[in-house]
């Protein structure tokens, strides 16, 4: 048979019943936009990871107080007080800790910032001058605080872009003062706009010294983090063990398990990330793997029915020379065209879908997040459309194929 | 002359869930050429009968032969490559497909032969004019009064120019005057040498032909010549 005229017949039969073709497509839609959306933002996803390891560096060393969160939704473990000045004085003893290069507290917490009639509620960070070397970023304008600033508890402030755009609006910022909590401080610098880098969005945070921090705005003597940076990427393991064995004997615990500190590595906090991921993807090919049976189900179940309606064009077609071939081959087609068509929707719907993600996390979580759809997507999502037509389409086809025409023109 | 149908005590027996004997030993032959028409009451094995003189149905005892070969010695494929380029078709319900215009309709028989598709078109056309339809080959079925649909009908069962042309109750559906219309094309076919068999209930259509055979409880009672009452002569296709 001629194959124009072979799909042309398989796409009379499709047109018969729009909606109900339409219908039974949505498993299949769905489906086939979850693997674009997994392979897209799965791409996406990775970019940022790349993009983290870069930016961040593989020698910074994270420690956190309270254990080990067991999962995403157990990150309140860490709001403990275990961490002082004391362990920062004793990991800095080079006999304790030979391979630190560098040690940085941390402590943060949102506060509201005002500069006359604007107000703005930025993540507040206490550091120190190493901030800029270990994330790699440094003010546009101004400068970042000496080691001086933060021994005297000076109230100087580095602010983000986007809190500068939200106080100052296009006004120069830079040596104004503003209010953190009724208290005073002058703006000795500015970052420049460069979005989300390793959970932090630096352009919505202002840093002040540590020492200021914990003093005025937050009233606490402990460290919500202490970053350590090893002298080389080799010695990064080692270096996790002696700040172990450190904070260990200085918090007086024998038993690893009762540890009231963690400490991460950033390969660590990435592999966190990609589990993640992965945890999304998971769920998103579950999701795909489910509504593609379904939706195969659904395709033999329409086509049987279709199968049956037909009987009569059957039967008329067998007795006008067409082989139980000719019938399979176009019961079959329209099957394949069915979910083809279905996997053509899905893909579009993935790609805009991801186009709309992509969208929100470059946007409005200022993360670099780049939009990309893989060919091979496409080439896998079209390529399983068209099978699970062919696996589900074949049982109705040879259905039809069997009829006898005799039998076929009978039906009623 | 050779007969192109011979039937050998032939018999069939639909088993389902009961059995019914529908034809129980028919012996007769048909020369190239003949107008036959088959009558009898409901049920006494006409459709039977004629689905499996045109390949559509398996026989369950004796023998039949289509052009001196055994209906047993082909394949179902082979059964629709004789029914695709020898036999022609048409049935009481017309069997139309819906939604698909007269050109298409009649073109179906050609989608499964070996003919060029370039000769397509030029084919269904003349099936088409030659049953006097050309001003509706556009139509679709449902736009097409009962006689037009069986002329459509006509057309597609001769658009291959098959040597055997099997008609089962044509006019059953149709008054007498669109019946009388439908019966005139079929005896032109059978002037220009084509062989017809007619399954019938009407009189006036089996008048057409020029030999009756009729069956009651699956045996031929009758099978004689009869004289042909319609010379061509009256009108259609003057
Ligand atoms: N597919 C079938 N299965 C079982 N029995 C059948 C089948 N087709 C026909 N029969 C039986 O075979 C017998 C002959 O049927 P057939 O259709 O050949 O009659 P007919 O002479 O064409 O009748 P009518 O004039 O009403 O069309 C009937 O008793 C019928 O019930
Ligand atoms: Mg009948």
């Amino acid at each position: 048979m001629h194959i124009k005229y072979t799909v042309k017949t398989a796409f009379r039969g499709l047109t018969i019943n729009k909606m109900r073709s339409f219908l039974t497509l949505l498993g299949i839609v769905i489906g086939i936009t979850a693997i674009i959306l997994i392979m897209s933002l799965g791409q996406g996803a990775q970019n940022l990871i790349l993009s983290q390891i870069q930016s961040m560096g593989p020698k910074v060393i994270a420690i956190a107080p309270g254990r080990q969160p067991q999962g995403i939704t157990d990150m309140l473990s860490t709001f403990t007080d275990s961490l002082k000045e004391k362990d920062v004085a004793e990991l800095q003893k080079k006999n304790n800790v030979p391979h630190l290069a560098e040690i940085m507290p941390i402590v943060f917490g949102s506060q509201t910032a005002v500069y006359e009639n604007e107000a703005y509620r930025p993540t507040i960070l206490g550091v120190t001058g190493l901030f800029t070397k270990i994330y790699n970023i440094y003010p546009s304008e101004g400068r970042i605080f000496t080691d001086e600033e933060v021994k005297g508890y000076a109230d100087v402030v580095i602010v983000g872009s986007k809190v500068k755009d939200q106080l100052f609006g296009n006004d120069s910022a830079l040596g104004q003062r503003i209010k953190i909590k009724g208290k005073n401080f002058r703006i000795i610098g500015i970052f420049p706009k460069t979005g989300q880098v390793s959970f932090l969005n630096f352009d919505d945070i202002a840093i002040i010294p540590y020492t200021t921090a914990q003093q005025y705005i937050f009233g606490i003597k402990y460290f919500n983090r202490i970053v350590v940076e090893a002298d080389s990427e080799e010695n990064v393991n080692r270096t996790v063990n002696d700040i172990k064995i450190t904070l260990r004997n200085n918090h007086n615990i024998s038993d690893s398990s009762k540890d009231d500190f963690f400490v991460e590595t950033q390969a660590e906090a990435l592999k966190m990330v990609s589990s993640i991921t992965d945890i999304f993807t998971l769920f998103l090919a579950a999701i795909a793997a489910i509504s593609l049976f379904v939706g195969g189900i659904g395709i033999m179940n329409i086509m049987l029915v279709s199968v049956t309606e037909r009987t009569r064009e059957i039967g008329l077609r067998k007795a006008l020379g067409a082989t139980g071939k000719n019938i399979l081959i176009q019961f079959l087609l329209e099957a394949i065209m069915l979910t083809t068509m279905g996997g053509i929707i899905g893909i579009a719907l993935g790609i805009f879908l991801s186009f709309i993600v992509s969208f929100i996390l470059g946007h409005y979580l200022a993360l670099v997040w780049q939009f990309s759809i893989p060919v091979l997507a496409i080439i896998l999502g079209l390529g399983i459309a068209t099978l699970i037509g062919l696996v589900f389409g074949i049982y109705p086809a040879r259905k039809a194929s069997r009829k006898s025409p005799m039998e076929a023109l009978r039906y009623e | 002359m050779t007969a192109i149908i011979k039937a050998v005590k032939l018999e069939k027996t639909y088993r389902d869930e009961i059995e019914t004997i529908a034809l129980r030993g028919l012996d007769f032959s048909v020369e190239k050429g003949e107008f036959i028409s088959i009558m009898g009451p409901s049920g006494s094995g006409k459709s039977t009968l004629l689905h499996i003189l045109g390949f559509l149905d398996r026989l369950t005892g004796g023998d039949y032969l289509f052009e001196e070969k055994s209906m047993n010695d082909y394949s179902d494929e082979g059964l629709a490559q004789v029914r695709n380029e020898k036999m022609g078709f048409i049935f009481q319900a017309f069997n139309l497909l819906p939604r698909t215009s007269v050109l298409e309709n009649v073109k179906l028989p050609l989608l499964y032969s070996d003919v060029k598709e370039s000769l397509w078109d030029e084919m269904a056309l003349k099936a088409i004019d030659s049953v006097g339809m050309s001003h509706r080959k556009d139509y679709e079925p449902a736009h097409l009064s009962g006689g037009e649909k069986q002329r459509i009908a006509i057309a597609r069962a001769l658009v291959n120019n098959p040597s055997v042309i099997f008609a089962d109750e044509p006019t059953g559906n149709l008054d007498s005057k669109s019946g009388s219309q439908v019966m005139e094309i079929l005896e032109k076919l059978h002037i220009e040498g084509h062989t017809i068999i007619l399954v019938t209930h009407e009189t006036y259509t089996a008048e057409y032909a020029h030999r009756l055979i009729k069956i009651k409880d699956g045996l031929i009672e009758v099978d004689q010549i009869v004289e042909q009452k319609h010379k061509h002569q009256n009108g259609f296709f003057k």
